[in-house]
């Protein structure tokens, strides 16, 4: 096979998986070779244009010769390789990781192949004991690494927390975050090369920050949004639709979407405009356009508010 | 980097002079290594001068090393001996964990509560507070206290085994005091001492002084590597059929040999000094007591792996260790044992010491290798295996303390006769971690295939004349044996034969008065505490375990008891298989293994 982008003839590895062989190019991981053969293999943290860092363990597999489940994510194919999908080991492992981030997160943005998912694998979140109330505001941001937190007495420990709201661009409502560490990774090297969010303390605790938990505007945050194209979950979401959620006005079923180019700069990303009612409420650009890789800056992802502002037009400067 | 400082946080003269004196002597390393791996040592310093993080000292340190100060703080954050935010400076961390929860550190942690506060919540104004402490490695002499003492005067120290008084007057004086000794090896004074080998120079030795090191035997088997070659010595390890003492048994001629073939360079060697495993203190001993040793064998290490460079990782709550190590690198670096031409033959080697701040998974090797790098303590997905891609990317060998000693006697007397020791496919002696109701406490050295009776017969038997009602075998992360079990030959295969693990060589008794419940309670607890959070079955799994069992233990089950079992089996199974590293591998076994094999959690509470 031609590598499109070297132009070099690729070696191809031939592996076995479910019983059926498959070659894919040297390279690919076992997911695209899974994907390859259209084996249905579920993914969180994973998104193609961002590294993979395989921590959500639920595109887990079984690999002979290992002890352990791999993560097909990120695990290169070799060739000879015998994996199973659908064993026992593999059905439990990821059952089991969205029975845990069920039971002490809010799933109730994720996309819905996230629930067809979860009752595909029949994980019944349930099973822990009704899940605690929310933390007070900020007591999350504060937990000390190794600091013992006592567990409420036949409750299911939780992630809940008031929702973070501290500009006028997006919110952060990490009830709903499930630590995928995809926004660290586009503020950071991925994309943005902004780092104003790390994973910070650890274990439960374990949560994405700025440093010193400081609100958005103090920190190297510079709205890009990118964080919010990544986030699976809905706990990173432009304020637009928080506020129209929060008043029951998002309607999904009522948008369409328009592509069009950015009309700010000379690089021309593609912007695809989330109408309803014939108003903007929300911007994005698709994941596998070769300009953006869905990636954006503060004025392609916010800056179209003017478009419906219908009010008479004023000087920002006049006195 | 176009960083983003944090505005407005300006250290105050005292914290930025700690952290550029503690930044000075290391800056000739970020040409090699880049920057960010000096961030844990600018932490230490920080926190050693105020007693906390200041966002003004982090900003320093970033603008210092180029690190963003989100990421900064996520690193500090991650550390339990780390505070980012105002605290005294006066502190003391008392283990309450397995062995020091059975030797009276309940009431020590009530008592200060009294006296001090809650937990880490002193009143407005106090010069000092207390926090709990998972192991703090001084199982023999428990219950044990780490004091923190911040400031320009200020220093760390443990103390052990501990009293309430103590604990109080280390925060009221602020000085250690003076303790005759800090170890307990009873065989190092009975008819056994002259067949000692890894244990053999403990308390004969004067550890911050080479020469005694010299007139103790040491350097003879460096003496002897140089003139085998690299290729020789390698044969000899592989020979010896010697494996890890850490816990995971790999062989380590093995893991040599593909260092030594990697045709990256440049290559790196690695000492494990981050013993955190409940109930394991064997190489706190060996590097309080015989640091040469460490620094001699970590010499041969890396010239038989083509390795210039070596660093050796001490767990944050072993200062006296750290302490007696650099100042026997210094030394060994001023008499030409360490440096650009060790002892004339043109061998370039040299050690960087490093110290964790409060992590139990930093011992985990990926983990330890982006503790140094300057990252957070998480691991890597193996493969690459470290031989390979390791520490800064590179090749690297990695060992455990013991090991690497085991390696001094396999130079010198060949790999065949030290492989004669013991037993099997387990060669050589092997240290014992005893601890728990037993009548001598201590550190125990026996060639692989005694029995779990031997040892603990040698340790005096169960003391105050009461029954034995189980064994820890291997550490937290290791198995619970019960009495008619402990003839079980203490080698990898007979452990394995009955389904436990030597692990680190834990070996914790428990009487029959002891509520077990609140050991396997603790355990639970230790594995939530220590869980770095990054994959999901371990995160939240071992959250999951702890409530299962304090539902259980209060009688009230979801359900029924059959069904929280088949809950508690799922739990396992799936950070068994599916968590990317050992500890979420192993955070279920003690548990398991204490509820089918000891019966607990099956009914009213067994007292």
């Amino acid at each position: 096979m031609i590598d499109p982008a070297t132009g070099r003839n690729q070696r191809m590895i031939e592996l076995t998986i479910d019983g059926r062989t498959v070659s894919v190019p040297e390279g690919s991981t076992i997911l695209d070779a899974c994907r390859t053969l259209e084996i249905d293999t579920p993914t969180l943290c994973y998104l193609e244009n961002l590294t993979p860092v395989n921590v959500c363990r639920v595109c887990v597999v079984e690999l002979e010769g290992s002890r352990v489940l791999v993560p097909s994510c990120s695990r290169k194919v070799e060739p000879k390789m015998v994996v199973r999908t659908d064993s026992e080991r593999v059905r439990l492992s990821r059952k089991m990781v969205y029975e845990f981030l069920g039971s002490s997160t809010d799933l109730s943005f994720a996309p819905g192949e996230v629930h067809r998912q979860m009752e595909s694998y029949e994980a019944k979140p349930d099973r822990f004991g009704a899940r605690t109330l929310p933390a007070k505001s900020g007591e999350r941001d504060h937990a000390h690494a190794g600091h013992h937190q006592p567990a409420v007495a036949g409750h299911a420990q939780t992630v809940f927390q008031p929702v973070k709201v501290d500009n006028d661009l997006y919110v952060r409502d990490y009830s709903r975050c499930i630590l995928c560490y995809k926004c660290v990774e586009a503020c950071g090297e991925d994309a943005q090369n902004t780092f104003a969010i790390s994973v910070a303390g650890r274990g439960f605790d374990a949560r994405i920050s700025t440093e010193y938990a400081t609100p958005l505007p103090d920190s190297a945050c510079v709205y890009c949004g990118n964080c919010i194209a990544v986030c699976p979950t809905g706990a990173l979401m432009a304020k637009s639709e928080h506020d129209l959620r929060e008043r029951g006005q998002w309607e999904p079923a009522k948008q369409s979407v328009t592509s069009t180019i950015c009309p700010y700069c000379g690089v021309g990303c593609t912007l695809e405009l989330h109408v309803q009612d014939n108003r903007i409420v929300k911007a994005t650009s698709p994941l596998d356009h070769s300009v953006t890789s869905g990636h954006l800056c503060i004025k392609g992802r916010f800056g179209w508010e003017f478009v419906q502002n219908l009010g008479p037009l004023t000087s920002r400067d006049a006195p | 980097m176009d960083l983003r400082w944090i505005p407005g946080a300006t250290p105050t003269s005292a914290e930025s002079a700690a952290i550029d004196q503690a930044l000075t002597p290391l800056a000739a390393d970020s040409v090699e290594l880049g920057p960010r791996q000096l961030l844990l040592p600018a932490l230490h310093a920080a926190q050693s001068r105020i007693g906390w993080i200041s966002p003004g000292a982090l900003n320093h340190i970033c603008q210092r090393l180029d690190v963003p100060p989100a990421e900064a703080f996520g690193v500090a954050s991650f550390y339990a001996m780390f505070s980012l935010e105002r605290r005294p400076q006066a502190v003391v961390h008392v283990c309450d964990d397995i062995a020091c929860r059975t030797s009276g550190a309940l009431h020590i942690c009530s008592e200060l509560e009294k006296k001090l506060g809650p937990e880490g919540k002193p009143p407005a104004g106090a010069g000092a507070t207390w926090l709990r402490s998972p192991c703090l490695g001084k199982c023999e002499r428990a219950p044990a206290v780490l004091f923190q003492i911040a400031g320009a005067a200020g220093g760390e120290w443990s103390q052990s085994p501990a009293t309430v008084t103590q604990a109080l007057e280390g925060l009221e004086h602020r000085t250690p005091p003076t303790q005759a000794s800090t170890w307990l090896v009873p065989q190092a004074q009975g008819p056994e001492r002259h067949r000692l080998r890894l244990l053999r120079r403990i308390g004969k030795v004067d550890p911050e002084n080479l020469d005694d090191y010299r007139a103790h035997g040491g350097y003879a088997a460096l003496r002897r590597a140089l003139e085998l070659g690299p290729d020789g010595v390698l044969r000899e390890v592989v020979d010896s059929k010697l494996v890890g003492r850490g816990g995971a048994a790999f062989p380590t001629g093995r893991k040599w040999e593909a260092v030594a073939r990697a045709a990256v360079r440049p290559h790196y060697f690695v000492c494990n000094a981050d013993e955190s495993e409940p109930g394991t203190f064997k190489d706190r001993v060996l590097m309080e007591e015989d640091p040469f040793a460490i620094i001699e064998a970590m010499t041969i290490a890396s010239y038989a792996t083509g390795s210039e460079r070596g660093f050796i990782y001490v767990r944050g709550e072993y200062p006296l260790a750290f302490a007696r190590l650099r100042r026997a690198i210094e030394q060994a670096r001023t008499r030409g044992f360490l440096g650009s031409n060790v002892l004339g033959h043109g061998l370039r080697f040299d050690l960087d010491l490093r110290r964790g701040a409060g992590a139990y998974i930093c011992g985990e090797e990926t983990v330890l290798f982006n503790s140094i790098e300057g990252l957070r303590g998480e691991p890597r997905n193996k493969p690459p295996f470290p031989t390979q891609v390791g520490l800064f990317g590179k090749p690297t060998g990695v060992n455990n303390v013991e090991t690497l000693v085991n390696v001094l006697d396999i130079v010198l007397e060949g790999g065949p006769a030290f492989a004669a020791i013991g037993s099997g496919q387990s060669t050589g002696p092997k240290l014992f971690c005893v601890s728990g109701s037993v009548t001598r406490p201590g550190l125990y050295e026996t060639p692989f295939g005694v029995t779990l009776r031997h040892i603990l017969e040698l340790a005096g038997g169960i003391h105050g004349g009461r029954k034995l009602q189980a064994v820890l075998l291997g550490g937290a992360a290791g198995v619970f044996v019960t009495p008619d079990e402990i003839d079980v030959p203490l080698t990898f295969e007979g452990t394995r034969a009955i389904g436990a693990t030597l692990g680190s060589g834990v070996v914790m008794a428990f009487d029959d008065s002891i509520d077990l419940h609140d050991i396997v309670l603790r355990i639970a607890a230790f594995f939530r505490n220590e869980s770095c959070g990054q994959c999901v079955p371990c995160r939240v799994g071992t959250v999951r375990q702890e409530e299962l069992l304090l539902r259980l233990a209060a009688g009230k089950p979801l359900g029924s008891r059959e069904t929280e079992s088949v809950l508690l089996g799922d739990i396992s199974q799936v950070m068994r298989d599916a968590s990317i590293c050992g500890l979420g591998h192993t955070a279920s076994s003690a548990i398991e293994s204490a509820i089918k094999k000891l019966n607990l959690f099956q009914g009213a509470k067994k007292r």
